[in-house]
């Protein structure tokens, strides 16, 4: 009886097989194989795909533009970029850190919002020094944030309230509060948005000065790339860490093996929402200088799957956020370069999540292939021996 | 007054119901169904694509279109939902993680495909296709009863095909073997296996019935809120549908009452609002009554709300 192995298959085992380092190769190739089917899409609209991605990246800072207007480089477009990721890496790790709990938090636009409110009627629209209102954006849009989350926390505890529901109720009550609020007392009676937060509030330096080139500074970048770090610490050497995984990943075993499940599902939820509170902190008094009422942050949502594309492991989600963010910023030059429509952009990020919500039957079906291909190469060796 | 709350608050209560009930099918299977939102849109917009389509050669006057929209729409929603059967059932994902991604993709996709089909076919460059405003029937007779009589004032013709549609899914779920084997999949997929019965079959008849139902659902939106397509029916009334059918625990008739609920006091507030003469910022205000009321209601009926055993747990034929 003679086998044959598909060459391609024996390919892909090659370069997908190794456990080791699937965690890493497996998103990769899906990220690979969404951008190419994204090229299919830029070609069949008549355009090039290669140069498309390149205005994406371009548009990012990432790689340099033919020419650019006065005061502007690479790196303005890198740090406007970096302005715009910042929000994203806590939106994302406030999924992970829910969902280590095994908490499906689905309202994370809604804690961004109240806590990006919070802080502006508190502290944007106050005339207080920089060096204290800074700091208090981001104490309390982590205390806003962090109410928020808990309260969704301590009502699954107390009363069984699934918490997408409940979440889903808070981002409505929340969107109409503020939106009321912003109407009556802080419109900006122009832009129909709220009035914008003071300069020394904000969380990014706006047009900064440094060697003939502006800059806006996003502050909140360290922080959240420190947070990724911490976290990932937390997860993985603390006992807080190892109760949250156990909660998450059985909660009836956690209690039987004594762990305080309520004591970590509403911690879990305080943490999440508060880093949802400096996500919007970042959102509303960083990239943006105001709100605009009735409208959720698309961040809240696409957060999720960031997250999920980053395994829900913090440095992952550092670079899970990255080229989501990319696709985002990038895709505004592209459609004003490449004559192709911005909408372009998002339906590759669909396409690079879709593919990666996969991964588990990559990893499937690559274990299959080199199975079969071990059996082969077994019987081979056991022939020659005869 | 009280006639406009009950006229207003059905229309808003009946589609979100039908989609609601699809979110059911879906998820008393056993597979979580997040991507109610964007099966809703991307169903629509089939349909609505349908219907601009078929004006144009039909005039505006004829009311074909609007029931050829509503047939394409559950068309597209059920072929749109295959994807995230195929991704759950076939595929093994996570029904969290696919529900959220076919959402997004949804979004990005009819956003992109509104916009190149404006301008390829229609020569306008817009983001939306424009339906006109839906008929509304009064039904003599029954329509003069007093309060009660609302109920058959000023209906859209959606709404009595939602009634008809929903009743035909209760029967369905509840009283034939199909609906029995669905249930039983949510509950125990061994025990359905055992008995010879094709889990994952089951499952993707659910998913798609619950992406037809939503694509009528977004249908109807669109023809009632806002007289056109765009991206504005992405404005999180899947999300609030799934909310209803938790809140109604898994069960059809529970259901209606939290979507009755959402609608009247979404209506009632806005009326109450109108006829104090506030001013309209005040409605937003106002706008928060059912989710507060569903939040309180929560909290005294929580207690046996229970998901079916096996939600969003991938089958897998080994393990018992």
């Amino acid at each position: 009886m003679k086998q044959k192995v598909n060459p391609v298959s024996r390919f892909f085992v090659k370069i997908l097989g190794n456990e080791k380092y699937q965690k890493f190769t497996i998103p990769v190739f899906a990220i690979i194989l969404s951008l190419i089917v994204g090229a299919v899409v830029i070609a069949v609209l008549g355009k090039n795909p290669l140069s498309a991605y390149m205005n994406l990246l371009q548009g990012s800072g990432i790689l340099p533009k033919i020419k650019y207007a006065g005061g502007k480089s690479m790196l303005t477009d890198f740090f406007s970029f970096m302005n715009y990721w910042t929000p994203m890496i806590f939106a994302a790790l406030a999924v992970a850190v829910a969902l280590k709990a095994g908490l499906f938090n689905i309202g994370i636009s809604g804690q961004m919002l109240a806590a990006g409110f919070i802080a502006s009627i508190t502290v944007g629209y106050s005339t207080l020094p920089a060096a204290i209102a800074k700091p208090l954006v981001i104490l309390i849009a982590i205390v806003v944030g962090g109410l928020v989350g808990a309260l969704i926390g301590w009502l699954k505890y107390q009363f069984n309230i699934n918490e997408v529901v409940s979440s889903i109720m808070l981002n409505y009550i929340i969107q109409y509060v503020v939106a009321f609020f912003i109407n009556t007392r802080y419109v900006d009676p122009v832009s129909r948005q709220s009035t914008n937060v003071s300069d020394a509030a904000r969380l990014t330096l706006m047009n900064t000065p440094i060697g003939g080139f502006k800059f806006d500074i996003p502050l909140g970048i360290i922080l959240a790339v420190i947070m990724a770090f911490v976290i990932q610490f937390v997860f993985n050497k603390t006992t807080f860490g190892y109760e949250l995984k156990a909660v998450g990943s059985n909660r009836k075993a956690a209690q039987y093996a004594g762990i305080n499940v309520g004591k970590n599902m509403i911690l879990a939820m305080l943490i999440s929402g508060a880093l949802s509170g400096l996500a919007g902190a970042t959102y509303y008094l960083g990239y943006f200088c105001s709100i605009q009422p009735k409208v959720l942050a698309a961040t809240g949502f696409d957060s999720i799957a960031v997250s999920l594309l980053g395994n829900s492991n913090p440095i992952g989600i550092l670079f899970s956020s990255f080229l989501i963010s990319v696709m985002g910023k990038g895709s505004t030059y592209m459609s004003s370069t490449a004559g192709l429509d911005a909408e372009i952009a998002s339906v590759i990020t669909g396409l690079i999540l879709l593919f990666s919500a996969c991964g588990a039957f990559i990893q499937y079906k690559v274990k299959r292939a080199k199975d079969r291909i071990d059996e082969i190469e077994k019987n081979k060796g056991m022939e020659g021996t005869k | 007054m009280l006639d406009k709350v009950i006229i207003d608050g059905l229309s808003f209560a009946l589609p979100l119901f039908i989609m609601a009930i699809g979110g059911i099918y879906s998820e008393r299977s056993g597979i979580t169904n997040l991507a109610l939102e964007g099966l809703q849109g991307a169903g629509a917009f089939i349909g609505a694509l349908v219907a601009v389509l078929l004006m144009q050669t039909m005039g505006a006057d004829s009311q074909i279109p609007y029931y050829a929209a509503m047939l394409f729409a559950m068309i597209g929603g059920m072929l749109y939902a295959m994807l995230h059967a195929l991704l759950c059932v076939k595929f093994k994902a996570n029904q969290v993680i696919s529900g959220v991604v076919i959402n997004i993709l949804a979004m990005a996709l009819t956003a992109f495909l509104t916009k190149v089909i404006n301008r390829v076919v229609f020569a306008a460059p817009s983001d939306k296709f424009v339906l006109g405003v839906s008929a509304r029937w009064t039904i003599p007779g029954l329509s003069s009863i007093p309060v009660l009589g609302a109920v058959f004032k000023d209906i859209y013709p959606f709404e009595l095909i939602i009634v008809v549609v929903a009743v035909i899914a209760w029967y369905v779920l509840y009283k034939t073997k199909y609906g029995l084997h669905l249930r039983a999949c949510g509950d125990n997929p061994h025990a359905v296996d055992a008995a010879g019965i094709d889990v994952g079959k089951i499952r993707f008849t659910a998913v798609m019935v619950s992406g037809a139902l939503s694509g009528l659902a977004g249908m109807c939106f669109a023809y009632s809120i806002s007289a056109n397509y765009s991206s504005a029916i992405y404005v999180g009334y899947g999300y609030l549908s799934i909310a209803a059918l938790i809140f109604g625990n898994w069960k059809i008739v529970p259901t209606l009452a939290a979507c009755l609920l959402f609608g009247f006091a979404k209506s009632g507030g806005y009326q109450l609002v109108q006829t104090l003469g506030m001013p309209s910022s005040y409605s937003d205000l106002v706008m928060i009554l059912p989710y507060v009321l569903t939040l309180l209601l929560l909290v005294f009926f929580s207690k046996h709300n229970d998901a079916p055993k096996a939600l969003g747990e991938i089958y897998d034929k080994g393990k018992r």
